[in-house]
């Protein structure tokens, strides 16, 4: 104890330094630094075509709005992002509370089994649903219904937006699993024991005793999972590319295809701006629905 | 233990049908809503060990073909490819160093913001969740330029320092929801035992913190593992390349792809992961419960 400085204010701000000072150090360089030069970015005309740039402050703004576009990608982007998040969240959560029933071997079978998607190339689960979901009668999908349907449906024609979200809602709901299950294990024993003694159904016990103890976590899956799915375009672009006829064209993808295809750094860089404060007033109103400000716990313990 | 026991002798005598017919209907649904994945899986490994492209399920001919790349160079085309497990090493080198860094500060940090009086506490948890939103591509640039006056570009470094960088504000929050169900008397009575602030966060506190590292650690890991962006960006040397960038190599510049080869390599491309995530599973999901009373 002697180690650290005698005064209590004092040892309690060198405490805080050890413990956040390496995150602050790696936050500050490789996300504030890189964010501002993104928003510096946004305000120029700068393209890999161009050897010169200038200022054009709002210009690249007011092209988004005016972009033909525009407002197809914003409902798409809604679409996409709500019903994915509704999918991760909701099947995670599912997920979790049941495997946490079974006995510890075959829960992480399943678990395992979920985490393959997570943990297969990209291309090559882009490519394992562009068979399932194949137009010909080669397709699995139309091989299972051929009996119902006859005839082959081309389904990334015809549903498209509902086969981007089931795509990706097969990856994110292994998130939400793996955060709720852990989550789950960290209830100490103790509260379920009494509330089975006490005779509690465990339907009761999910609901008035596991849930609310998951409250953070369900935020935080909620929260995170809104801002990835608003971010994330891979796998969109591996399976539809955001066809057909902007059908699947989310505002990240949008982004992408402006600045890594027309090499329009600038007008890129507003997109991305642009989604950024989507994510931070749908982040702030999640917030707001699950109270963040009272889960800030008080401090307890003052100086030690 | 004992008390767990007693429970069920408790529990009443017609409960068993219940119980198995709960049983019965716990496993057939999560089967079923896994159904999907197990059939998409299994087909990869029907494809990496048929002679033809599958149509349906059953491998038209035999083959080990696919995982020839296991024991000796594989000609793809007109190339000649480069071993599997150099590539492999860089793989792990940086799945590994991502997790070890992210895991370590994001334990710190997490601890000071669930436990230390730290000024704007709120502001700063939602200031780091909103980074995120940031499509990690549009930070490149910037980045790129920055490990470059570091001195880091081409180098397996690289890519640990700006992945884990990325990854510890999720890292953080995740686990400071852990941090924060552990009971503030598990605490105190450490620093009245005589612990200092710093030995009651090693010792007494981590223990109970373990579910909340196996959860962050399997994502650092899976991380650095599937980075592919950063790793094409800040690497030029082909010897650094990590298996992502091989992945892509099998199917980009070629004409024809070799699915029998592809779907072998990607099902071998998943194993590292799924093992992490199994020791990691074992190891750290059961927590003690030394220290839980008083709750």
């Amino acid at each position: 104890m002697g180690l650290i400085s005698n005064n209590p204010s004092v040892r309690s701000y060198i405490y805080m330094i050890i413990f956040l000072g390496p995150a602050l150090f790696l936050i500050l360089f490789f996300w504030i630094l890189p964010v501002f030069s993104t928003i510096f970015l946004s305000f120029t005309n700068m393209g890999m075509r161009k050897p010169n740039w200038e200022w054009v402050y709002l210009k690249n703004y007011m092209f988004v709005g005016a972009h033909p576009f525009s407002q197809k990608v914003a409902i798409n982007t809604l679409v996409y992002v709500g019903a994915t998040l509704a999918f991760n969240v909701l099947i995670g959560l599912l997920l979790a509370i049941l495997t946490f029933y079974m006995d510890d071997r075959t829960s992480l079978v399943y678990r395992a089994l979920w985490l393959l998607p997570r943990a297969s190339p990209p291309v090559v689960y882009g490519l394992l649903w562009l068979w399932v979901l194949d137009s010909s009668e080669y397709g699995l999908l139309n091989q299972l219904l051929a009996p119902i349907y006859g005839k082959p449906v081309p389904w990334l024609v015809n549903y498209a937006m509902p086969g981007i979200i089931v795509i990706n809602g097969f990856i994110g709901a292994s998130f939400s699993l793996i955060v709720f299950s852990s989550a789950l294990k960290a209830i100490p024993p103790d509260y379920l024991m009494a509330a089975r003694v006490d005779g509690a159904s465990e339907l009761r016990i999910v609901k008035d005793v596991i849930l609310p103890l998951m409250k953070w976590p369900i935020m935080f899956v909620t929260a995170w999972q809104t801002l990835s799915l608003l971010a994330s375009y891979e796998y969109i672009l591996i399976v539809t590319d955001g066809g057909p006829f902007f059908e699947t064209e989310v505002w990240s993808l949008f982004a992408y295809h402006q600045a890594f295809q027309h090499l329009e750094l600038g007008f890129g860089a507003a997109l991305a701006m642009i989604l950024v404060i989507i994510a931070l007033i749908a982040v702030l109103i999640q917030m707001k629905l699950f109270r963040f400000r009272e889960m800030i716990t008080p401090v307890k313990i003052e100086h030690t | 233990m004992g008390r767990s026991q007693e429970i069920y002798i408790r529990a009443p005598r017609f409960g068993n049908i219940n119980r198995i017919l709960g049983k019965a209907v716990l496993y057939g649904v999560v089967t079923a809503m896994t159904l999907p994945i197990i059939i998409m899986y299994l087909w990869l490994f029907m494809q990496s060990v048929s002679e033809k492209v599958l149509i349906g399920f059953i491998p038209s001919g035999f083959t080990a073909d696919g995982w020839r790349f296991l024991w000796g160079p594989v000609k793809f085309g007109e190339v000649l490819l480069p071993p599997i497990w150099p590539i492999t090493l860089n793989s792990l080198i940086i799945a590994l160093g991502v997790t070890g860094i992210e895991v370590s500060i994001a334990l710190m940090a997490g601890y000071a913001l669930s436990r230390l009086r730290v000024p704007f506490r709120d502001s700063f948890l939602i200031l780091i969740i909103i980074l995120h939103a940031f499509p990690g591509i549009t930070l490149l640039i910037a980045i790129f330029y920055l490990l470059n006056v570091m001195g880091l570009i081409n180098t397996l470094l690289s890519v640990i320092i700006a992945k884990a960088a990325l990854e510890i504000p999720m890292a953080t929050w995740l686990i400071k929801g852990f941090f924060d169900a552990v009971p503030w008397d598990v605490e105190a009575s450490a620093l009245v035992d005589g612990c200092s602030r710093l030995q009651a966060w090693y010792k007494v506190i981590l223990p109970l913190v373990k579910p909340g590292v196996a959860a962050v650690a399997i994502f650092a890991f899976l991380a650095g593992w599937n980075e592919f962006i950063y790793a094409l960006t800040f690497i030029f040397d082909p010897n650094l390349y990590p298996l992502s960038i091989h992945i892509i190599g099998l199917i980009g510049e070629f004409r024809y792809v070799d699915y029998t080869l592809l779907a072998a390599t990607a099902l071998f491309y998943s194993i590292p992961p799924l093992v992490f995530f199994v020791i990691t599973q074992k190891a750290f999901m059961k927590v003690p419960l030394v220290g839980m009373k008083g709750a």
